[in-house]
């Protein structure tokens, strides 16, 4: 899977001076920006203006109404927590699958990727299912006093699955483009291999983790399907943005959708040109090997 | 899939790993375990846990059946609209120059920092009642909110940057060196794309494909808001699962789950088969 903004040099177009040719290219052209046009910016721009009908009066108290604010606190709450724990998971498991061998390595590489396929409702059944109170672990989970599912913990547990593969993807290639000969020269002289991971490889590898955890974030901040089942979706305790969007619109409230819908884009956009500019900055590719 | 510890694929020195190599080695597996393994065997438990020939019934039901279909329609509908504008949009934006170009490339990736639910709401805000393009679609016939084309549309959306981001680089790589050395021959430009680009790209094609697929047939978000849900007819095999969690028909719901995951299965270990080739 590739979230990278391909870094191809412009190839300068050859006029060719056929007729036949320019009226194709043109053709392409117009097909490609108007397909964008009409389903990307066109919905964009809707999105916008209906959020935006009401006025900054209404639209501010569109998302600070109670359960809005709530459900903007939590998702970013458990947004945070998921990109913290797959920060320092990822970079473990990018770390193991590329230094070390051993028995299931194939295996664990090629299900990295399985959340990207798994539809997140699906995801979301198989938590219930497993951690829910009618489970035999999740009934020993609560009377530990652990409410995992249709509280805040399953929907963190939902995260972490769906935003599993991402750090993984972008600290692995570059873990593998790594120089060794660093390392080596840290051993050389004594250091231990904590030192020579810290003062070597993290910086090395830094702005892919970076990159990894914006990517994580934003999905994070997005996601639906798997939430929608896990959550319980309760006002103000277990209803996320996404899933609030997807209420008021249920209760006819279009404008209120479409201003936490506004919200929401903008937190995201700013992080895909954070990313954008980090992958120019230190050419980092979101793909896999 | 291989991964060599060094550069050159010899082993390094850390490759005979020692107490706390295996401990790190645990940790990640037990993460895996946790987090993919578990739910995926329970799921398997679910689905079966009365029996096979249940399991059977409930995924061939008449709502399952026709929810699956559609599920498989949109799938291959958007996958082929995503597909033919997809390696356009690549074409235009590896080969062509012109002004705005950069700011075309950044819409690309737009539907993926766009949460499904609010997809949705743009084909409501666009199609619903009082929308923009209303009127178009009702001097046309065309019913588009709470019915098929919307949920095509919805789909084709959120799976819309798959295809056109692992054609390019590919594209990029290839270069132009024998399509002008088609031309000179006086070839025209589809037969040089058809003979000539097409072949040179076609893993990434497949590669994007089956990526756009398994993204398709695994949407919920988008669909739920657009699709108004009338089983049978508007309703995908997510949107089944998720009619049948709040009936409190578990079996139905585990076992179309289960089925789902089977095929997703599939479609990612075919997933694996165009990457090595596309990315070799």
């Amino acid at each position: 899977m590739s979230l990278q903004t391909a870094q191809v040099s412009p190839a300068k177009a050859p006029s060719r001076g056929r007729v036949s040719l320019a009226w194709g290219r043109w053709g392409l052209r117009a097909a490609a920006v108007g397909y964008l046009a009409l389903m990307i910016v066109l919905p964009l721009s809707a999105i916008l203006v209906n959020g935006a009908s009401g006025g900054p009066a209404a639209f501010w108290q569109d998302i600070t109404n109670p359960v809005a604010y709530a459900a903007l606190k939590l998702t970013v709450f458990t947004a945070v927590i998921t990109t913290a724990v797959n920060v320092f998971m990822g970079t473990l498991t990018a770390y193991v699958l590329v230094r070390y061998d051993f028995p299931g390595r194939g295996l664990l590489n090629a299900v990295v990727d399985m959340p990207f396929a798994i539809p997140t409702l699906v995801t979301g059944v198989m938590l219930v299912l497993l951690y829910g109170p009618q489970s035999t672990l999740g009934a020993w989970l609560e009377g530990g006093g652990v409410r995992v599912i249709f509280n805040t913990p399953g929907i963190v547990l939902a995260l972490l699955v769906v935003t599993y593969p991402f750090v993984i993807r972008t600290v692995q290639p570059v873990l593998m483009e790594l120089d060794r000969s660093q390392e080596e020269a840290a051993y050389t002289i004594g250091a231990s291999k904590w030192t020579t991971f810290r003062t070597i490889i993290l910086p090395a590898i830094s702005p892919a983790v970076v990159t990894g955890s914006l990517l994580c974030f934003a999905r994070a901040l997005g996601e639906f399907g798997s939430i929608v089942v896990v959550a319980g979706n309760i006002p103000r305790r277990t209803l996320t943005a996404p899933v609030y969007v997807y209420g008021q619109l249920e209760s006819y409230n279009q404008r209120g959708a479409s201003s936490m819908s506004v919200l929401l884009l903008a937190l995201s956009f700013t992080i895909i040109l954070v990313v954008d500019w980090m992958q120019k900055r230190w050419n980092i590719a979101y793909a896999t090997p | 899939m291989e991964i060599h510890a060094g550069r050159d694929g010899s082993p390094g020195k850390e490759r005979r790993p020692g107490l706390v190599e295996w401990a790190l080695i645990g940790i990640a597996l037990l993460y895996a375990a946790v987090l993919l393994a578990g739910p995926l065997v329970t799921i398997a438990w679910g689905a079966l846990s009365e029996g096979f020939g249940v399991f059977l019934e409930q995924v061939t039901a008449d709502h399952a059946v026709s929810a699956l279909k559609l599920t498989l329609l949109l799938g291959v509908g958007a996958t082929a609209l995503n597909t033919v504008l997809g390696v356009c949009i690549a074409w235009v934006l590896v080969r062509d120059d012109f002004i705005g170009k950069r700011f075309v490339n950044g819409l690309v990736d737009l539907p993926f920092a766009v949460s499904p639910v609010i997809a949705g709401l743009m084909i409501i805000l666009l199609f619903g009642r009082g929308g923009w393009l209303t009127p178009l679609a009702d001097a046309l016939g065309l019913k588009i909110v709470f019915a098929w084309p919307g949920m095509l549309l919805a789909t084709a959306f959120i799976s819309l940057p798959f295809v056109v981001r692992e054609v390019m680089p590919v594209l990029a790589e290839v270069g132009i060196d024998q399509e002008e050395a088609a031309f000179t021959m006086g070839a025209t430009g589809w037969q040089a794309f058809r003979h000539i680009t097409l072949p040179s790209i076609k893993w990434g094609v497949l590669y994007g494909v089956s990526l756009t697929f398994a993204r398709t047939i695994g949407e919920i978000g988008a669909v739920l808001v657009v699709s108004g849900g009338v089983s049978g007819l508007t309703e995908t095999s997510t949107l089944y699962i998720f009619r049948t969690l709040d009936d409190r028909n578990y079996t139905a719901a585990y076992s179309t789950a289960a089925l789902l995951a089977c095929i997703c299965f599939v479609v990612l270990v075919v997933m694996e088969f165009f990457r090595k080739r596309s990315h070799a």
